[in-house]
């Protein structure tokens, strides 16, 4: 069974996020003056081909855990999770 | 006397692994190319991972890297005592390792930096300063678009209270100062080693700076320590 995900890594909400920073200081040249905590992440989509959605789901968190994101610094969430069909 | 031999790992994407052979052969040790996809480190007595774009920095920078295969050697290499040095996109990999404490992001300026900046020694306990004293200060080019060594509060306590960090941006005379932080650094870290002492990483590039006639030697030191601490493992 296939199922398709989509994961957000984000920066540890302790850390300083440079790149939010960036996005947030060009902002107010554009006329949005009264936006703030911009932060930047990743957006993964993938599809995974297992037995049942829990073993999906497992897998893709230990993916997650080691490979899609670095612990040290980052989150992550699943976002969706969708039956791709046949 | 036998010459030290010293492995430099090319990945796809690294840069200064040839300037690593030649360096290590201009301080009179025997320079060893080492490939990504091989699982044989050629019998070397020390290790270097070098700076570049390996995996051209996708995902993270070192992320891809970490789980080549030559990797599982090297942390087998390190895991027995071995010296294992990692520059600039080296340090990267060794953090997404675990061989290191910590993890590198984006420079706090957003620019990517190329310039010769003065770093002072921390510890003589690591495979790049054992000739070294603490205070020392050297000039060594850094050339990094991310390189703020960050870690989480815990991490970093232990880092500073085990004398984890080898070492740190600086003032010319040795004074630590926001200003001289070059990238934005967590304490001005400049390089870190691990707990048992054989593995050190570190954003300058000392392979940069051995040859007087294109710049600072402030690289001279930490590589024949590398190479007398590879000899004293042979």
């Amino acid at each position: 069974m296939k199922r398709r995900f989509e994961v957000v890594v984000s920066l540890r909400p302790g850390l300083l996020d440079p790149q939010g920073k960036a996005v947030e200081s060009a902002l107010p040249a554009m006329g949005w003056t009264n936006v703030s905590d911009v932060r930047v992440g990743k957006h993964v989509v993938l599809t995974v081909d297992a037995d049942s959605e829990d073993a999906a789901r497992a897998q893709l968190e230990e993916m997650s855990r080691r490979l899609l994101s670095n612990p040290v610094i980052e989150d992550f969430r699943i976002l969706t999770s969708q039956e791709v069909p046949a | 006397m036998r010459r030290p031999r010293v492995g430099v790992v090319t990945f796809p994407g690294s840069l200064d692994d040839r300037d690593a052979v030649r360096a290590v052969g201009a301080m009179g040790g025997e320079g060893v190319s080492l490939w990504h996809a091989d699982r044989d480190l050629r019998d070397v007595d020390a290790v270097i991972l070098p700076g570049g774009f390996s995996y051209g920095d996708y995902l993270r920078c070192g992320a891809i890297a970490r789980f080549a295969p030559i990797m599982e050697e090297v942390v087998r290499f390190a895991g027995a005592g071995g010296p294992v040095v990692g520059i600039c996109n080296g340090f990267q990999i060794l953090c997404e390792a675990g061989l290191v404490p910590g993890a590198l992001i984006r420079n706090r300026s957003l620019r990517f930096i190329c310039r010769v900046v003065d770093v002072r020694v921390e510890t003589s306990l690591s495979p790049l300063t054992e000739g070294l004293t603490a205070g020392d200060v050297l000039q060594i080019p850094v050339k990094h678009g991310e390189g703020q060594f960050v870690a989480s509060a815990e991490d970093l306590a232990r880092v500073e209270g085990d004398g984890l960090v080898v070492f740190r941006y600086c003032a010319p005379d040795g004074t630590i100062d926001d200003a001289h932080n070059v990238n934005g650094a967590a304490d001005a870290i400049a390089g870190v080693r691990n707990e048992g002492g054989n593995v050190v990483g570190l954003m300058p590039h000392p392979e940069h700076a051995v040859d007087p006639d294109v710049g600072p030697t402030g690289g001279q030191p930490l590589l024949a320590s590398l190479l007398s601490r590879a000899l004293a493992k042979v």
